[in-house]
């Protein structure tokens, strides 16, 4: 029992709907209704419009996981953050947590403008919980991570956005507590820093602290986490290791991208592509791979008319950058589509040892001849790389992820 | 196994977690502290004169005062000179003013903290009613000079000083800790609360003194605890030879129910602060 870090049970947050407008009510349109109730004690009130963002949500985390919360936008991630952070409090349900919190669900809460980096470093320390002792301790290295050298006596309204976050974000990253509660805090600063920040993130989870994290990058959470919570709709959808709940929730949510976007294909009347699949070594369907692994793309093409010959393509780009990073053609190893009946023929492409850094993928499938396009499916298909044993590597690989390629480099010294 | 001794806490709806955690309160002073530098930074660092604004405040109200109330209106003093007799309340009646306007703003202005970070929030008003207490200490150095100038000597009152200071900033914290909650769900009160602070003022021993109210009315008064305030600040400091010691009595006793009342409908209150702000 004393390995468990949170515990969290029946977990339950409403709201009401109502509350939202509540916002900009005034005392007169209070009194307004008060009175109205008086005159019409019978009149259409009814119940509240009520959202549960979280509904009968219990989970344990042990102590030194680092928990990768995923899930659609209003699924219920930040609210549960919210209130494992306090900062809420549920409606039914409740959560126990061993150990000191802190919650990190925004980078540079509580800065200040006019003042300087250095006062904003000890103000936002204070903020997150640090004691000044603390960050009088640790203040070089906060400059130093978060590289702003000489302008650390400039008011912050001057810094740059991306000085600005790489500050915030410094501060963050030396709090030490016993549990780490993250939002998607690094959608924001280039991507440099951002992979700076994720090192930052995994040592502190080396250093066995447990860490929930929510992110939309799955390539973040498949490197840092070694659990994942899907949350649906305020429920839990899957929570268990980290590949298969990245998998069936890409499942999900690519199912959602293809019924939502037919119409960014480009078709013609004479071919389709139908049912694009991204298969195991085994043939088993799958969207999250090892490095290393060898990746199975299976397709149909329809043919409404004969043709003497076509070309096949698919190319594959990184979802984060919009980065194209490879580009496969059935010429590639000699095989010809030619002399072709109408009807439909499947096609199989293989990738033997894909060693493409961690990140998430998007396969998109080509059909033409020559220059012409007879029809072009963009993100036909998701897949993500995790990392695997390929690389003796400690660190994660996904910090460099301007990198697209592993190669097994032989390193000696001479 | 190692024994469970590491701190743990429990989230739940009601109160386990919300009831008055002075612990905690404690365990964040540092924050504290550090809203109050932050605030007292900003100030001084967008204006020329600075910490000036808050001496020339008060003194140019007593100059005001001194003309219109002792040269026109004629009004007593208790036997004091006029214009000592208005700045001793203006010390209190400024700070006052001040700590409520910006404790009813507070949880508002820092909604970004509010909705983001834990900490208790009681931390917010405290800091509020903190801020302008530098300009209260500050607006002594005047009251001194003013004090040789006229030739008043202080008695043994002024021992009994820091009580009313405490009772000041105490009666200030009480009637923000309800007028901040209340901010949040209606901003209406951002309008009222000039309007509320220079009413008050009126129904305050300010321009006149406590004597000009009827004897019967005199309990009644009371209740209004910067009545009693102000007068305990008369007596401390300038020797006033009958201050009405009923009229201060009834205000610390109306003041301490403000306080307590202000706390738990505070407390209560903060359970909704991120989800409605």
């Amino acid at each position: 029992m004393s390995d468990v870090a949170l515990r969290v049970e029946n977990l339950s947050k409403r709201y009401l709907i109502g509350r939202v407008k509540d916002r900009y009510d005034t005392l007169r349109e209070q009194i307004a209704q008060g009175l109205r109730s008086v005159f019409h004690p019978n009149g259409q009130h009814g119940e509240p419009p009520e959202i549960w963002a979280l509904k009968d949500v219990s989970f344990e985390v042990k102590q030194g996981e680092v928990l990768g919360i995923i899930g659609r936008n209003g699924a219920g991630k930040s609210t549960l953050l919210k209130i494992l952070s306090r900062i809420t409090e549920p409606t039914a349900g409740r959560a126990t947590i061993y150990g000191r919190v802190s919650s990190l669900l925004e980078v540079g809460t509580g800065f200040q403008p006019d003042l300087s980096g250095r006062e904003n470093i000890y103000l936002n320390g204070a903020i997150l919980g640090m004691r000044k002792a603390e960050i009088d301790g640790k203040f070089d290295e906060i400059v130093a991570f978060a590289e702003i050298g000489k302008f650390l006596d400039t008011p912050v309204k001057r810094y740059s956005s991306g000085m600005y976050v790489r500050l915030a974000f410094a501060v963050a990253a030396y709090l030490k507590p016993d549990i780490l509660v993250i939002d998607e805090v690094l959608a924001v600063g280039d991507v440099a820093f951002q992979n700076k920040c994720l090192g930052k993130m995994g040592a502190t989870a080396r250093e066995g602290r447990t860490v929930l994290f929510v992110s939309h990058n799955m390539g973040a959470i498949a490197n840092l986490c070694n659990s994942a919570l899907w949350l649906d709709a305020g429920t839990i959808a899957a929570h268990g290791d980290v590949a298969s709940t990245i998998n069936s929730y890409l499942k999900g949510a690519s199912a959602i991208v293809e019924a939502s976007s037919p119409s960014s294909r480009i078709e013609t009347k004479d071919v389709r592509v139908l049912d694009v699949r991204v298969r195991d070594s085994n043939g088993e369907e799958c969207s999250t791979f090892g490095m290393g692994a060898t990746i199975v793309v299976e397709f149909s093409v329809e043919f409404f008319r004969p043709f003497s010959s076509v070309d096949l393509a698919l190319e594959v780009k990184r979802t984060a950058t919009g980065l194209h990073v490879l580009h496969m053609v059935n010429q590639d190893c000699g095989f010809l589509i030619e002399k072709i009946a109408a009807g439909r023929r499947w096609f199989r492409v293989e990738i033997p040892d894909c060693t493409l850094y961690p990140a998430v993928y998007k396969i998109s499938v080509w059909v033409g001849r020559g220059s012409t396009t007879l029809e072009h499916i963009p993100d036909a298909a998701t897949f993500t790389m995790v990392q695997s044993g390929v690389s003796m590597r400690t660190t994660p690989l996904s910090y460099h992820s301007e990198a697209v390629f592993y190669v097994a480099s032989k390193w000696t010294e001479v | 196994m190692n024994g469970i001794s590491a701190p743990f806490i429990v989230i739940q709806p009601g109160r386990g977690l919300f009831h008055l955690d002075l612990a905690a309160l404690w365990e964040y002073r540092e924050l504290l502290y550090f809203l109050v530098w932050r605030d007292l930074k900003v100030r001084y660092k967008q204006t020329v004169i600075g910490a000036g604004w808050g001496l020339l405040q008060p003194l140019v109200t007593m100059v005001v005062f001194t003309v219109v109330f002792a040269g026109f209106a004629k009004m007593p003093s208790d036997g004091l000179p006029y214009p000592i007799f208005a700045y001793t309340a203006l010390l209190p009646w400024t700070y006052f003013a001040q700590a409520i306007n910006r404790t009813g703003a507070c949880l508002v202005g820092n909604s970004a903290l509010i909705s983001k970070v834990y900490f208790p929030r009681l931390i917010v008003p405290l800091s509020a009613v903190a801020t302008p207490a530098v300009d209260f200490c500050l607006s002594f150095l005047i009251l001194a000079g003013m004090m040789a100038w006229f030739r008043v000597t202080p008695t043994w009152g002024v021992l009994a000083l820091p009580l009313f200071m405490a009772l000041t900033v105490v009666t200030a914290l009480a009637v923000g800790l309800w007028l901040a909650p209340l901010n949040v769900r209606y901003r209406d009160v951002g309008y009222v609360i000039p309007f509320l602070t220079q009413t008050w003022m009126y129904a305050s021993p300010v321009v006149y003194p406590v004597s000009l109210v009827p004897e019967s009315w005199r309990a009644l008064y009371g209740l209004n605890p910067m009545a009693g305030v102000i007068e305990g600040f008369r007596w401390a400091l300038l020797g006033k030879a009958s201050p009405d010691f009923g009229v201060i009595a009834v205000s610390a006793g109306a003041m301490a129910m403000l306080a307590v009342g202000g706390v738990l409908y505070f407390r209560r209150m903060e359970r909704t602060f991120a989800d409605v702000i």
